[in-house]
């Protein structure tokens, strides 16, 4: 079996909130995870208890089917989502003590800092402290922070909020790389056109559950296709007795329905076609952020109901 | 890595990052002239001893070996000038000699401005008792050096039955320099682990950090490697000041008992910074903003302040005071008190041996209640954690 980062039925409460429920999930080496979820779903604190900055209340966190100990954990590299670095400190030293820190001699530090912030495009201000940097490149930073010490695995809180456009393209290429080097690298984001386009496998997290999991078209596969009909003599509310779809938004350009399973979408047309003229008729998988949103509202109502 | 590899890095941080500080710099720098500025005030004032110029007319130059060796016994400082008696008078005149001896051995006269200052009394009645003596020996047939040398080496021995009550005006104002430096040494030191301590969970550097490391050794490398600077800070200050007393004349330097209290401070300092720092670095770990690091700290910089104003408001007037003996005895307090009470010399073995057992006791103790608070606490950033909770949370 290849290796692989288990997160196996962590949970993890703050006083009275629960933060983690039983979450279990894998990221496996050479594959680039993502991470969603609303805001206070648990994603931060699943990978601080990954990394063993957090210690979880119940449930296990194993690397190669072994136990994540000190040693292990050196081997990891982690960009917290609120940035953590002395902003007093120059950007070349603080990456090389980070790097020793973590275990690297100082020579094999200095060289891995070297590559990395001229990888990174921070070679220049490697003698600035941290804090005359922009917030741009204190990212940049960071990431290298993550990295030069080599790490056997990555994880990630948010590493592409706030990065410009060219900045976006150099992260998600070192993350590609490093995955193709072998490492299984973990990261957050509220960005989902990037997860959908960068991730291998994709986890969506609810209130401290995995509620679904698999790879981007797995996901995309579960949920409902959808109709674009463009048909403009239509009268409004033509689709609402329809059977077989929901609609979804109706406007001037035309109609988005859900399809239900097992609907058959050319009743749809030929219904389209009564009404008058039909200028579009576009059948479509969702998109990862329709997803999220239909699975993150519809376990609220059901929570609601509760 | 070995875990004295990791905190032995993190120190070295600390140190480098400390003592490129400006903040760092500069207190040091303006502590140091604090204390020049006292010792050459002290100067000015008068306070010191200071030289007598004396003039010596031809007539009574027999007597100049007899002034300067008087004078040096009784530790009056005095410069013997040969002058003509006229200008001499002249010199008395314009103040620039403070006496001036004319006539013969036997009969010597002093010329003074307006009046003879005490010291100088002494030393001339002295001489002029002496030349009586030695013409009166020689009279009887007697040799007056052997005389002489026979009266010096009389001396009484002095047995003791208490400790004196009162102490001496150096060992006041050694004891009271020590009392003022302990004091500063272990707040801003102890304050420097405090700032540090909420500069890592403010920054966020801190989780990146315990990835790692441990809670631990990244505590004790915070406070090992400031305690490091802070005692060659303290030994330099210390050193500064004493220099600046002595060349100016303020203290006398008996090198043996300045040497102990400096060696005492610098014990103290370290046995206080131990006990002390670990106790800010758990109140700091607390808070995640630097606004709220003096709030946090208060009440362990209370027990500082206590301990500094029953030393400085008790012991210069009651050395011996069973109040602050009891207080010295007691860890919390020993750092600030007991050193103060070493260069009063007014702690009596017994008490100095309890006083440094209680804190070496205490300081193990210490480390095991901050390690626990720090590690559970330095991870929750934003409200101030309770300390109930940080004891409680595992």
């Amino acid at each position: 079996m290849e290796r692989q980062l288990e997160i196996d039925r962590v949970s993890k409460r703050y006083g009275d909130v629960v933060a983690l429920h039983g979450i279990t999930f894998e990221v496996r080496a050479g594959e680039i995870f993502g991470l969603v979820g609303s805001n206070g779903a648990g994603k931060t604190t699943a990978m601080r208890v990954a990394l063993g900055v957090l210690e979880a209340d119940a449930g296990a966190v194993r690397w190669d089917r072994r136990p994540i100990g000190p040693e292990t954990r050196r081997r990891i590299g982690y960009m917290p989502e609120e940035r953590g670095l002395y902003p007093r400190m120059r950007v070349g030293e603080q990456l090389v003590y980070l790097a020793r820190l973590h275990g690297m001699t100082p020579a094999a530090a200095r060289a891995a800092v070297d590559r990395w912030v001229e990888r990174l495009g921070v070679a220049g201000r490697r003698d600035d402290d941290v804090i005359k940097l922009s917030l741009g490149n204190q990212q940049r930073v960071q990431l290298a922070a993550a990295l030069a010490h080599d790490p056997e695995i990555l994880v990630l809180d948010e590493p592409f909020s706030g990065l410009d456009p060219v900045a976006v393209d150099v992260m998600s290429g070192v993350l590609r790389d490093q995955a193709d080097a072998g490492v299984p690298v973990m990261f957050s984001s509220h960005q989902l056109d990037l997860v959908q386009r960068l991730c291998d496998r994709v986890g969506i997290v609810r209130q401290g559950r995995m509620v679904a999991v698999g790879t981007v078209d797995e996901l995309r596969d579960q949920g409902q296709d959808e109709l674009i009909v463009r048909a403009p003599a239509a009268p409004p509310g033509w689709a609402a007795q329809l059977p077989g779809v929901t609609v979804v938004e109706e406007s001037g350009a035309g109609t988005r329905l859900a399809l239900h399973d097992g609907a058959d979408d050319q009743a749809i047309l030929r219904a389209a076609l009564e009404t008058g003229p039909v200028h579009e008729f576009t059948r479509a998988r969702p998109s990862l952020t329709d997803l999220f949103r239909h699975i993150v509202s519809a376990k609220d109502e059901e929570g609601e109901r509760k | 890595m070995t875990s004295f590899g990791t905190v032995r890095l993190i120190a070295g941080r600390e140190i480098s990052t400390r003592l490129r500080s400006k903040v760092f710099r500069i207190a040091t720098l303006v502590i140091i002239l604090i204390l020049v500025g006292i010792a050459v005030a002290t100067k000015l004032a008068g306070g010191g001893p200071s030289y007598q110029d004396v003039g010596i007319a031809p007539g009574a130059a027999p007597l100049t070996a007899a002034i300067a060796s008087t004078a040096s016994a009784i530790h009056v400082d005095v410069r013997t000038h040969a002058v003509r008696e006229d200008a001499g008078r002249q010199q008395v005149r314009d103040g620039k000699l403070d006496a001036l001896l004319v006539g013969a051995p036997g009969s010597i006269q002093v010329v003074v401005k307006t009046s003879l200052g005490d010291d100088l009394r002494s030393v001339l009645q002295l001489v002029a008792q002496r030349a009586a003596l030695d013409r009166q020996v020689t009279a009887l047939g007697g040799d007056p050096a052997r005389v002489a040398t026979a009266v010096s080496a009389a001396a009484v021995s002095v047995t003791a039955l208490e400790p004196p009550k009162k102490a001496t005006g150096e060992q006041l104002a050694i004891g009271i320099l020590t009392s003022v430096l302990i004091y500063l040494a272990l707040v801003l030191n102890g304050q420097a682990v405090a700032q540090g301590v909420v500069e890592e969970k403010t920054s966020r550097v801190v989780e990146i950090l315990l990835g790692a490391v441990r809670p631990w050794q990244l505590m004790i490398g915070k406070v090992l490697g400031l305690g490091a600077v802070g005692l060659i800070q303290v030994a330099a200050i210390a050193l500064a000041g004493v220099a600046a007393a002595v060349a100016t004349g303020v203290l006398h330097l008996h090198s043996l008992s300045t040497a102990g209290a400096i060696v005492w401070l610098l014990v103290w300092f370290l046995l206080g910074y131990a006990a002390f720092s670990l106790a800010f670095a758990a109140v700091a770990s607390l808070v995640s903003r630097q606004e709220e690091v003096a709030a946090a700290t208060t009440p362990v910089l209370m027990l500082l302040v206590v301990g500094y104003v029953v030393g400085v408001s008790i012991l210069p007037g009651h050395p011996g005071s069973p109040l602050v003996a009891v207080l010295s005895m007691i860890p919390i307090f020993a750092p600030t008190l007991m050193p103060v009470r070493l260069a009063l010399g007014a702690a009596p073995a017994w008490q100095v041996a309890v006083s440094l057992a209680g804190v070496v006791v205490v300081i193990p103790l210490l480390l095991w209640v901050a390690a626990r608070i720090y590690r559970n606490a330095v991870l929750r950033s934003g409200a101030r954690v309770r300390l109930r909770d940080a004891w409680r949370a595992s």
